[in-house]
């Protein structure tokens, strides 16, 4: 394992390019973009003010800096680095800026959710979408960027548009059951969309791509509910975690509870290997000595728990076997975790100047060298999953790990986030 | 009668007071009396009869006891009358008899009066008894009452508990549901407000978008340098019917293949699950089919039937081949007939389960099972082994024994138990030591003897010349001679030259003295001889004889307890003293050391 140097960062904003040749951070007012591969610098761009948010097109062509502040967007091209185009909003402000998947329409949500404007980078053409929804996750493009759902709000009721990306044409518009709709999500398949409501009530609608209701599902009433959503790599599975602290499993075929998966506070089965960090070892010491079975494809699931209201565990299910793979405990709780993209491996960072990296055969911890402490707050995985960048609040580096010669084929890794911060 | 009350003096008094009816026969008075105490009786009777008869009332007295004692059913104390004019004589044999009657009724009484007493007193510790166990058992009531007077207590609080938690519960089965409606309503109310704080947001946010959007805000702006490209490289088209048409096609052709796909895998899967079933499905035939004639010909409970239908529908599956299509005919034949060869084996599993507690219950005659068989018959025979190894260990055992015990006194037997207990040698070995120890002690013992017999034979040889010197004093005094006396002196004097110890064994010896020959004078032979130690008895020499005895005497002591088992064998032992230590039985030990030198004596005189 190898590390780069360390480069200046600010406000962790530091992203890979799509197709895997760059990497681009920001540095107050400045975008530079590098060769993932010599770290040369390739670009730099000087905005306007600080850049808060940056975003790569798919194509990796452009990039967008939204400075929310000044309500103004500055879109960059590594072909042209002449090229030049600035969105301003004016005083309808800025909350949220993207990409459409097409790469050449930029979504910005204007202050208090008053409306979404479409700007194009190829017509001069401006879409406006009223109504969107203030909400955990109200705009979700299918995998093949071909659709856009975007939860609404009209009337005190909840509804979803589903648009066609190419020419932003209303394709369907219906109400949803809910409460308070708190998040919608396409599955990686695109013919299905889970809706689910308020934290207030437990509450998960599936809807077909042409709006018809598909199922309903309810685990309890009267209580918290639903915290994080996710779907599976295959389209197979829902997980849904919610505050009893379960996740549930629901499948793609009767939309009901396959199994759930509980956070117990102590593991009995010796099967289940717990990981946990000891106090000044440098490696992480093993709890119990298990050898769990070799698997053909792994499809772990793993969400970190909230243990005196700081998540300090990662918890790994074995989506094949439907139990519980592995938990991992840290010392200081978990800031973030990424699956690899490439094989069923789990990087993990909490905040101290270790990163950690759990696979099947087993858990390791390395300190990130260099001097100074480098309290790696972030993380993100490079395309190929050979690298790996590593996010202080004032530094980036990259993190090379050794590749293997025969490249996996993309695993259906899967990891639900069912981060707590409470 | 009541006359002589008066004279009773008053030592009887007390009598008379026992008595409480003062007008009473004698003899009613006589028997209380008896009844009161055997004590103050004697001598109460006693006073109390001298004053029952006096000189004047001898007459009155007689007839009165005569009628008293006809009336208890006693001969009459007179004689017979011959004539009724005649005084009745009294007739003493007849009061004797009566006293002596009258006596032994007293002692049985006094028997019968201590028996009574006795069990009086019996009957009064078993009355105690009993009113203790009375007194217990009552107090066991009155505990068990008040236990259960404390447990009906217990009960009926528990009952009130009961009831309160009851009550408990029903309120809080109320508060829940008061709180659940309370939370309904504050739902309902909470979702109201809501509903009007985001109407009124809304109308907030309307306004606001008007103002915002509709000022023809200049700063709303895209600055770009140029257009670029559509990624795909087309032109952007007019938005029309016909592109929403074509995007709804494209919708459903999405949906479409998705369906497609998932049909596609369900349809995958279910092939994969057929396979697998009608694998399940010949697998189970065939392990169905050589079983089957059995259970026909054992229990006709129609799976037979079924079988052959099972057999006639998986035929047809196979000849139609049917496995491609999933029409519902086609499934509902397999799901039939794999559920009847369920049922079958299901059966079949049961018999063969029963069987086998059959074959538990009845023993282990079970044709079937050839592998249990062989274990029993293989059990079997190695118990049968055990058995007769066990036999012979038992005859083993007896024929030891017998050896033990008949076999003592034989050569041959006794070498045959050298080779056999080695162990016993060991011991003997043991004991061997312990011997030679003895005998050293013996030997000391012998050596004071000898010390003790050389001041004897000084003395003696002081003696003798006095007696010498006496003698020749007579010899020279007299006359005469006397032939023993010469001979004697010849003797002695022969026997002066040998060495002392020869000496003392002689003269300890007195009994042994015989008349001997010359040749055996020679010192030097006889101090050869005490050499030669084990010795045969049959040589008639006297001083090799001697030798013996004194060796016998020693080596006697170790035969102590051999001899002391068997004392028939003594001449034996002492004949061939290393064969009797070889063959002495090693129980007895530690018995011969405190008797040792009597025994030897005792020994040695029975050898000689």
């Amino acid at each position: 394992m190898n590390f780069s140097e360390v480069f200046k960062l600010s406000g962790l904003l530091c992203k890979f390019s799509p197709d895997g040749k760059y990497l681009a951070s920001c540095v107050q007012y400045r975008l530079v973009v590098r060769d993932v591969n010599t770290l040369q610098i390739l670009q730099l761009y000087t905005c306007l003010d600080q850049i808060q948010h940056i975003e790569w097109s798919a194509d990796s062509l452009f990039i967008l800096c939204a400075m929310y502040k000044r309500g103004l967007v500055q879109v960059w091209s590594l072909e042209q680095p002449e090229w030049h185009c600035r969105i301003d909003e004016g005083s309808a402000g800025l909350v949220a800026s993207c990409w459409s998947p097409d790469g050449r329409h930029i979504l910005n949500t204007t202050e208090f959710h008053l409306r979404i404007t479409v700007w194009s980078l190829c017509t001069k053409s401006v879409s406006y979408i009223k109504y969107p929804k203030a909400c955990q996750q109200g705009i979700t493009f299918t995998r093949d960027g071909r659709y856009m759902a975007l939860a609404e709000r009209r009337d005190c009721k909840d509804y979803v548009s589903v648009f066609v990306c190419s020419d932003w044409q209303l394709l369907r518009h219906f109400d949803t059951d809910t409460q308070d709709l708190a998040g919608i999500e396409w599955a990686p398949n695109g013919c299905v969309l889970a809706v689910w409501d308020t934290c207030l009530e437990y509450k998960v609608l599936l809807y077909s791509l042409d709006g018809r209701l598909l199922s309903a599902y309810c685990a309890y009433e009267w209580s918290l509910g639903i915290k994080s959503v996710a779907w599976s790599p295959s389209s197979q599975f829902l997980a849904v975690g919610s505050y009893d602290g379960k996740v549930r499993i629901l499948n793609h075929v009767t939309w009901k509870m396959i199994t759930d998966f509980e956070h117990p506070a102590t593991i009995t089965n010796p099967k289940i290997v717990v990981y946990k960090e000891a106090e000044k070892s440098p490696r992480l010491a093993l709890g119990s000595l298990a050898f769990p079975p070799p698997r053909a494809a792994a499809s772990p699931l793993a969400s970190t728990e909230s243990k005196y209201n700081v998540p300090n565990a990662i918890w790994i299910w074995d989506i094949q076997k439907l139990r519980l793979f592995v938990v991992l405990e840290q010392l200081s709780p978990v800031r973030s975790f990424q699956w690899d993209p490439q094989q069923p491996r789990l990087a993990i960072c909490t905040g101290g100047s270790k990163v950690y990296l759990w696979s099947p055969a087993g858990c390791v911890s390395v300190q990130v060298p260099g001097e100074g402490d480098f309290q790696v707050l972030s993380l993100c995985w490079h395309l190929n999953g050979d690298s790996l960048a590593l996010l202080s609040k004032d530094h980036f580096c990259l993190c090379f790990l050794e590749t293997e010669a025969g490249s996996v084929q993309p695993s259906d890794s899967w990891a639900a986030t069912g981060r707590t911060c409470a | 009668m009541g006359d002589w009350m008066t004279v009773t003096d008053p030592e009887s008094k007390n009598i008379s007071q026992n008595t409480s009816e003062t007008k009473m026969s004698p003899s009613s008075l006589y028997s209380q009396q008896v009844l009161c105490s055997s004590i103050p009786l004697s001598k109460n009777v006693h006073s109390f009869f001298s004053a029952f008869c006096t000189e004047q009332n001898i007459e009155q007295s007689i007839s009165y006891l005569d009628q008293e004692l006809t009336t208890f059913g006693f001969p009459s104390l007179y004689e017979e009358s011959k004539g009724k004019e005649t005084k009745r004589e009294l007739n003493i044999v007849a009061v004797l008899n009566c006293m002596n009657e009258l006596l032994i009724l007293q002692r049985k009484n006094l028997l019968a009066q201590e028996n009574v007493e006795t069990q009086n007193l019996k009957l009064g510790s078993d009355m105690d008894h009993l009113q203790s166990c009375y007194a217990k058992l009552k107090e066991q009531l009155e505990t068990s009452r008040r236990e259960m007077i404390g447990l009906q207590e217990r009960d009926r609080q528990l009952q009130c508990k009961n009831r309160n938690l009851h009550q408990l519960l029903k309120n809080e089965k109320d508060e829940v549901q008061k709180l659940q409606n309370i939370i309904a309503s504050r739902a309902t109310q909470y979702n109201h407000d809501m509903k009007r704080k985001e109407r009124e947001y809304n109308k907030l946010k309307e306004r606001l978008h008007q103002l915002v959007m509709n000022k023809k805000d200049k700063k709303i702006a895209m600055e770009v340098l140029n257009y670029v490209g559509r990624a795909d490289g087309k032109r952007g088209s007019w938005r029309t019917g016909k592109t929403e048409a074509r995007n709804e096609d494209e919708m459903y052709k999405i949906l479409l293949n998705d369906y497609e796909y998932r049909q596609k895998q369900i349809l995958m899967e279910n092939a994969e699950l057929k396979k697998v079933l009608q694998q399940m499905k010949k697998e189970m035939i065939s392990l169905l089919s050589p079983q089957k004639q059995k259970p026909r010909e054992r229990a006709d409970d129609g799976t037979g039937t079924v079988l052959s239908d099972v057999e006639e529908d998986a035929g047809e599956l196979n000849r139609e081949s049917m496995w491609d299509l999933s029409c519902e005919t086609v499934r509902e034949q397999l799901t039939n007939s794999i559920r009847k060869q369920w049922r079958i084996l299901k059966s079949h599993v049961e018999k063969l389960d029963n069987q086998v507690s059959k074959v538990h219950l009845e023993g282990f005659n079970d044709e079937d099972v050839i592998s249990r068989q062989d274990h029993e018959q293989e059990t079997e025979k190695l118990e049968l082994e055990i058995q007769q190894c066990k036999e012979m260990i038992k005859t083993q055992q007896q024929l030891l024994q017998q050896q033990l015990a008949t076999a003592c006194d034989d050569d041959t037997t006794s070498l045959l138990r050298d080779c056999y207990l080695l162990e016993e040698k060991e011991r003997l070995k043991e004991e061997w030591s312990l011997f030679k120890e003895q005998k050293k002690n013996f030997e000391k013992e012998r050596r004071s003897f000898t010390e003790a017999a050389i001041r004897l034979g000084l003395e003696r040889k002081a003696f003798e010349e006095e007696r010498a010197s006496w003698l020749k004093q007579q010899f020279l005094n007299m006359t005469t001679f006397d032939h023993q006396n010469s001979e004697n002196v010849k003797l002695f004097s022969a026997f002066s030259g040998s060495s002392d110890r020869d000496n003392l064994t002689v003269h300890s010896r007195p009994q042994q003295k015989k008349p001997h020959s010359v040749s055996n004078g020679s010192p030097a032979c006889t101090s050869k001889l005490t050499k030669s130690l084990p010795a045969s008895p049959s040589t008639s020499d006297f001083c090799q004889t001697r030798s013996c005895v004194s060796e016998h005497s020693s080596i006697n002591v170790l035969n102590i307890s051999p001899e002391e088992s068997k004392p028939n064998q003594v001449g034996r032992e002492c004949t061939n003293p290393k064969w009797s230590v070889a063959s002495r039985p090693g129980a007895q030990e530690g018995c011969y050391s405190g008797c040792s030198v009597t025994c030897t004596n005792s020994h040695v005189e029975k050898d000689d």
